[in-house]
């Protein structure tokens, strides 16, 4: 121990003298985020704005860098069944910390910390925002004082959940051993001001609006962070954030900005900043009812037991339904940078990315029409196809968002010419986003025909995400709507698959079997893909270093980030 | 005037507890989710324990007296702990009203707003009081002159133009354009020399200004009518009549008398300036009340926005009650008794 510590003095000693000149010699790195933040403890945040913000202080064993690739972070390598890391039969992984590891107050970083977060976690009573990475975990076992083994109750193909990527960093022991379970939201202090291993502190925090870093002296490289101090100020609109950075150079990073793109374009005109934007695998995407939602069922609404839907259940209407969309200009009305047309539910990482449905990438309303009298949905006198005095009359629901809207408008334009008769509705984000069990109008009940919003899934192993359209996922009166499956599609070879992705351990044969979940989703036009959706960020022509990253936090490079000179 | 004053401040009492309650039931029906701004990644069976942590497993009434308990004792409590460095009972497990999205006690966040709204927002008010009362009095004098015809002409655009415009069209000019001002209020900065005081200065002109050209144009029209209603009164011509100059009788006679009403308007209007202009601060990002109301808002945070809007309420109870007092006190016509 005494040794080790004198080895790591004389390591600093050594640095002292060539490299930290470097670290804080570049003054102040102001960043904006139009959602401010409210808490620096990512376990129990309201929103990716306070992971972001957290994630220059607390660190996650590896990262995911900006194409998705796993990188070790506080570890020498990551732990692989090549290496010996995780067990044959996928059921543990061992981690091993790197030396000399310090938290920003002095003290070590060991295997105890990492077992504590798993603990804090994964306490019933905690309310812990990120217990998902935790997902059969049955213990998390302290080998010695850097190493620490997770043993999972399954075999877990991909066994990265826990401690990987910003959702899932590494908390010390030593601060937040008496928060744990129902105490965990009483410790104002430590979860405004967390001890970590990142490149920076937090200074100061005023919840709700500002929070500011200053350098950790103890951070692992001597040379980094260039910057001596960190501002994140948060709050006010996306358009006035762009502005600050592009427009008036009052900032130097601006997050998320969900700005019409001829707006961007011309802040971007002054040449103080420049917009950048990276893709993840967000998906908007159209929900398609395979349930009847009509109110007259009444219990049984929007369920299996409610019957099929009265004209989606045809598929010749959904395929129709898609062709009719022509997405590129849904991409240059809506997103510009920010969005490419996609017909793939699951777009990326590459290695799951399917070609087969790229058919839908061009609008075809001849082939739309055709699709549609041939399966005997004809014009009626009011120009909208029936069959059997049934209408193609379609509740078209959304969240409120400008783009959104103006999305909607253009769909229901081309469905007018196929024929097809929209109602156009939008709800408040809260509410069709909130899982409130009283209100009729989330988008897990989905009393309606059609629903657009935007999903993704973390990290870049697309297991669990692709499990949401198994038939035991259905959202229901039973399990009281908690479910992801929205269009309530079911169907057993899917769910064969699904269960054979959870003991697939191969990279070659996971992707394969994703893609194949994918085109039989897209095939069975259970949901209609429009746009792979990526996030949009802006930052001073000043600043080096930014590599936007959509599978981590837009942050988790900012030791490297400099002025330029 | 003291048993007046006694007999109103009891008659508040079960106003505010019904106001509480209204309060609290109406954000409790409200269809919001304090989980819906989380990613769509966090599975909705988490989303529910989180609920379940944030206390909404209770039922409706015992979340309302829990909460009443909170504000009107255990707050309180704290309060005069902190004041005197005292400790009454158990105050380690004396449960505080918790806001959901900082996790950390509501009081003391408001507690930590307060100065930046009196500052920024009180300042916008004292400003456009020293705008409207010149203004005002000159309108009315020379009516329908030049003067007048200009100020009710800016006083109309000043408040029927938005501050969300104005606020905006300002940070266009002189910020964006001219890059003279910033456009987001520094709210870590700290006045220590003539520099800093002068940034100061500068990050407050474009909140403090939009804000007094909205209040300013209205209490110049309150202004101008009652010096009207006063001018053509007998006293005035009795006034002149003795002889008096034209300074004394307009500024000593006539305008302490028009004062009066606008006094109640100014007095009423208070209440407002702990409201927080909301669209103003979060325009200019000054990290006021209103600003921590509307992040509240969005964010379901319903104990924060229960506990502010309730002591909005009683700022407005008490204020109204203050601004009867000074009515007695001004116009010895009025008698409470």
């Amino acid at each position: 121990m005494k040794k080790t510590l004198l080895v790591a003095a004389l390591a600093a000693g050594f640095y002292n003298g060539t490299a930290v000149a470097d670290r804080g010699t570049d003054g102040q790195l102001k960043i904006i985020y139009w959602q401010a933040v409210s808490i620096l403890n990512p376990f129990l945040s309201s929103g990716t704005k306070d992971i972001e913000a957290s994630s220059l202080v607390v660190e996650p064993l590896a990262k995911y860098d900006e194409k998705g690739n796993m990188v070790a972070n506080l570890v020498d390598e990551i732990p692989t069944i090549e290496n010996g890391g995780v067990s044959e039969d996928l059921k543990s992984i061992t981690w091993k910390l790197s030396d000399g590891l310090i938290w920003s107050d002095g003290t070590k970083v060991t295997s105890a910390d990492v077992a504590f977060t798993a603990a804090y976690c994964m306490h019933p009573e905690g309310g812990c925002a990120q217990i998902s990475n935790f997902t059969d975990v049955e213990s998390v076992e302290e080998v010695d004082e850097s190493t620490v083994k997770v043993n999972f109750s399954v075999a877990k193909p991909f066994p990265y959940g826990p401690f990987v990527g910003s959702q899932s960093p590494i908390i010390q022991k030593a601060q937040f051993e008496n928060c744990m379970g129902a105490k965990a939201p009483e410790c104002t202090e430590q979860n405004f001001g967390p001890v970590g291993t990142g490149p920076f502190v937090a200074t100061e925090f005023k919840a709700n609006d500002v929070v500011a870093y200053s350098v950790n002296e103890n951070y692992r490289d001597p040379a980094k962070p260039a910057f001596s101090s960190v501002v994140l100020k948060g709050g006010g609109d996306a358009a006035s954030a762009a502005r600050s950075v592009l427009e008036t150079g009052e900032f130097d990073y601006a997050w998320n900005l969900q700005v019409e793109p001829e707006i961007l374009d011309q802040m971007a005109q002054g040449g103080k900043g420049m917009v950048v934007s990276a893709y993840g695998t967000s998906v908007e995407r159209l929900m398609v009812n395979l349930t009847n939602p009509d109110p007259a069922l009444g219990d049984k609404r929007g369920t299996i037991e409610g019957g099929a839907h009265p004209f989606l259940s045809d598929l010749a209407v959904r395929q129709a339904l898609s062709l009719a969309i022509d997405r590129q200009t849904l991409v240059d009305v809506g997103y510009g940078d920010a969005g490419q047309v996609t017909c793939n539910v699951l777009p990326a990482p590459d290695v799951y990315a399917s070609t087969a449905n790229d058919a839908c990438k061009q609008q075809d309303m001849a082939a739309a029409k055709k699709l549609l009298d041939d399966a005997g949905w004809v014009p009626g006198s009011d120009g909208i196809r029936a069959k059997d005095g049934v209408r193609i009359s379609i509740l078209y629901q959304t969240s409120t968002n400008s783009v959104r809207q103006a999305t909607q408008a253009l769909i229901k334009q081309w469905w007018a010419e196929l024929g097809v008769e929209t109602e156009l509705r939008n709800i408040d984000g809260g509410v069709f986003f909130g899982g409130d069990q009283s209100s009729p109008d989330t988008f897990q009940k989905f009393f309606a025909d059609i629903e657009m919003y935007t999903n993704n899934f973390d990290g870049t192993d697309p297991e669990k995400y692709m499990a949401n359209w198994h038939c035991s996922d259905i959202p229901s009166p039973a399990n009281q709507w908690l479910g992801s499956n929205m269009p309530r599609y079911c169907n057993a070879e899917y769910d064969a698959l699904v269960a054979e992705m959870g003991t697939a351990a191969k990279l070659e044969d996971r992707a394969a079997l994703a893609k194949k979940m994918n085109d039989m989703l897209m095939q069975d036009v259970a949901m209609i893909p429009l746009i792979h959706r990526g996030g949009v960020s802006a930052h001073a022509t000043t600043l080096e270093g930014v590599r936007m990253n959509e599978w981590d936090s837009e942050l988790w490079n900012a030791a490297d980030w400099s002025r330029a000179k | 005037m003291l048993n007046y004053a006694i007999r109103r401040l009891l008659f508040a009492i079960p106003t505010l507890l019904i106001i509480s309650f209204l309060i609290f039931a109406i954000l409790d029906l409200a269809p919001n989710d304090p989980t819906g701004n989380l990613p769509l990644t966090i599975p909705p069976e988490v989303r529910e324990k989180i609920r379940m942590a944030l206390g909404l497993g209770d039922p409706f009434p015992i979340r309302y007296l829990k909460w009443l308990q909170q504000f009107f004792i255990n707050e309180p409590l704290n309060i005069i702990e902190q004041a005197f460095g005292i400790t009454i009972g158990d105050s380690e497990n004396r449960l505080r009203v918790q806001s959901w999205a900082t996790r950390s006690p509501v009081v003391d966040l408001i507690i930590e707003r307060t100065p930046q709204t009196l500052w920024v927002v009180g300042m916008s008010y004292v400003v456009g009081i020293l705008i409207a009362i010149p203004i005002g009095v000159i309108s009315a004098y020379r009516q329908y002159s030049v003067f007048d015809q200009v100020g009710t002409f800016i006083s109309m655009i000043g408040f029927s133009v938005p501050t969300f415009f104005t606020g905006l069209l300002f940070i266009v000019i002189f910020s964006s354009t001219l890059g003279w001002l910033p456009s987001i209020y520094d709210t870590t900065h700290e006045v220590t020399d003539f520099a800093s005081f002068w940034f100061q200065v500068k990050q407050m002109i474009m909140p403090v200004m939009v804000l007094a050209l909205f209040n300013a144009s209205q209490l110049s029209r309150f202004m101008r009518a009652s010096m009207l209603d006063n001018l053509s009164q007998d006293y005035v011509r009795t006034a002149r009549a003795k002889g008096l100059k034209e300074k004394v009788v307009l500024l000593v006679h006539v305008l302490r008398n028009s004062l009066i009403p606008v006094v109640t308007v100014i007095a009423l209007g208070i209440p407002q300036i702990f409201g927080g202009a909301i669209i103003t601060e979060q325009i200019f990002r000054v990290n006021g009340l209103g600003q921590l109301l509307i992040v509240g808002i969005q964010g379901a945070d319903i104990p924060l926005v229960q506990t502010l809007t309730f002591i909005f309420a009683i700022l407005i109870v008490f204020f109204n009650l203050v601004a009867d007092i000074v009515y007695g006190m001004l116009d010895p016509r009025i008698r409470y008794e």
